[in-house]
């Protein structure tokens, strides 16, 4: 089977993601999101890797799961932080820098 | 996994017949984390996209990364997330109304425009064939011996060779991580902490039962905590029922007393099992 397969469910999954981030407005969906969109990225790298026949893109997914996480705790500290004081985790609530 | 083994997967339909299968599930998984309505379903949902990936990335010769993936991402991160959503609530109800007018209607256009050109892009690569990891993973000698105890140690000797560097530097980002989060979620105490003293003067001061709320009803015929337990006299105890429960009663249109109770329980039985209360 060809690995092209692989790039084109990958395009389709980082696709869906961004959708994702600009269509809902709830900030923990937004975030799920991105955490497709970096899947997705991961699936292509680590198709890349194969089609090249050496192991550099497996590591080059192995640090973007690293930052994901890190990403995701900051990240979700945020949103409890917003939630704290807005008593709401939408995005449309944070728009204070706008006035 | 051994050379042999990995080779017969390639050869056999082994791996298509994993794609299809799996692939459109992968695809359809995704929408719903898009489009659910319920915030725990989506992540549901992005939990089976990433089982899938996992398994997509054992089926290329990416052993280590699969458990990767399931230990970090379905392990850790969803439970994160999920853990999250339960502290900010799980009912809290997404505005339907569109913020920026025509924003969807321009989403989708942009989703499916990018997305045509993603596959054009990739179309057009020109990838002909691939070499597949075999070689990678089990390097042999000049006399044709396997060198290596395959994937997990050809990955960890570039880890800890080639990119050594950006895997130190990765433990500072971690450890960032760390801090950065309990600095944002600590919360720093403005009043002083109320003391168990402090909490009965005031529970006492105001009136509202210093006792523990009364229990629900147990009856011969009634076993449930949605039935108010009777009062000694005759009349039924509002308190004794949660609130939730009653609030789910009304909502399913039940009433928090079944009338077959207060005809069955006449006026002297029930003060009667009052008094034994």
């Amino acid at each position: 089977m060809s690995p092209m397969f692989y790039l084109y469910l990958s395009a389709v999954l980082f696709t869906l993601g961004a959708v994702g981030v600009l269509l809902r407005r709830n900030a923990i969906v937004v975030f799920m999101c991105i955490e497709l969109m970096l899947n997705a990225a991961n699936l292509a790298l680590v198709t890349f890797s194969r089609i090249n026949g050496n192991l550099d893109g497996q590591i080059i997914a192995f640090f973007v799961m690293v930052v994901a996480a890190a990403e995701v705790v900051v990240g979700l500290a945020v949103i409890v932080a917003v939630f704290r004081t807005r008593r709401s985790a939408s995005v449309d609530d944070v728009n204070l820098l706008k006035y | 996994m051994s050379p042999t083994i990995l080779a017969a997967m390639h050869t056999s339909g082994t791996e298509a017949a994993l794609f299809w299968i799996f692939g459109p599930i992968a695809v359809l998984a995704a929408l719903g984390v898009v489009f659910a309505r319920n915030t725990v379903h989506a992540a549901l949902m992005l939990g089976g996209v990433m089982l899938i990936l996992a398994l997509f990335y054992a089926a290329q010769d990416a052993p280590f990364l699969a458990f990767v993936q399931v230990i970090v991402y379905t392990g850790a991160v969803m439970m994160l997330f999920l853990f999250v959503l339960m502290l900010v609530g799980v009912d809290t109800k997404e505005r339907l109304v569109e913020t920026l007018r025509g924003q969807r209607l321009a989403t989708v256009v942009a989703g499916l425009g990018f997305l045509l050109l993603l596959i054009a892009g990739i179309g057009n690569a020109a990838i002909r064939t691939s070499e597949g990891l075999a070689n990678a993973n089990y390097p042999t000698n000049a006399a044709g011996q396997i060198q290596s105890g395959g994937n997990i140690y050809q990955v960890a000797k570039l880890i800890f060779t080639r990119y050594v560097f950006a895997f130190e530097v990765t433990s500072a980002l971690l450890i960032t991580a760390a801090l950065g989060a309990m600095v944002l979620a600590h919360r720093q105490r403005v009043m002083p902490r109320r003391t168990q003293y402090e909490l009965m003067r005031e529970r006492f001061v105001r009136g509202a039962h210093p006792t523990p709320l009364p229990g629900p009803g147990v009856y011969a015929r009634h076993n449930a905590v949605d039935t108010p337990a009777l009062l000694p006299d005759g009349s039924f105890s509002e308190l004794s029922v949660p609130t939730r429960i009653r609030e789910l009663s009304a909502e399913q249109g039940r009433r928090p007393v079944p009338s077959s109770l207060g005809s069955a329980a006449g006026s002297d039985r029930s003060s009667a099992e009052g008094d034994e209360r």
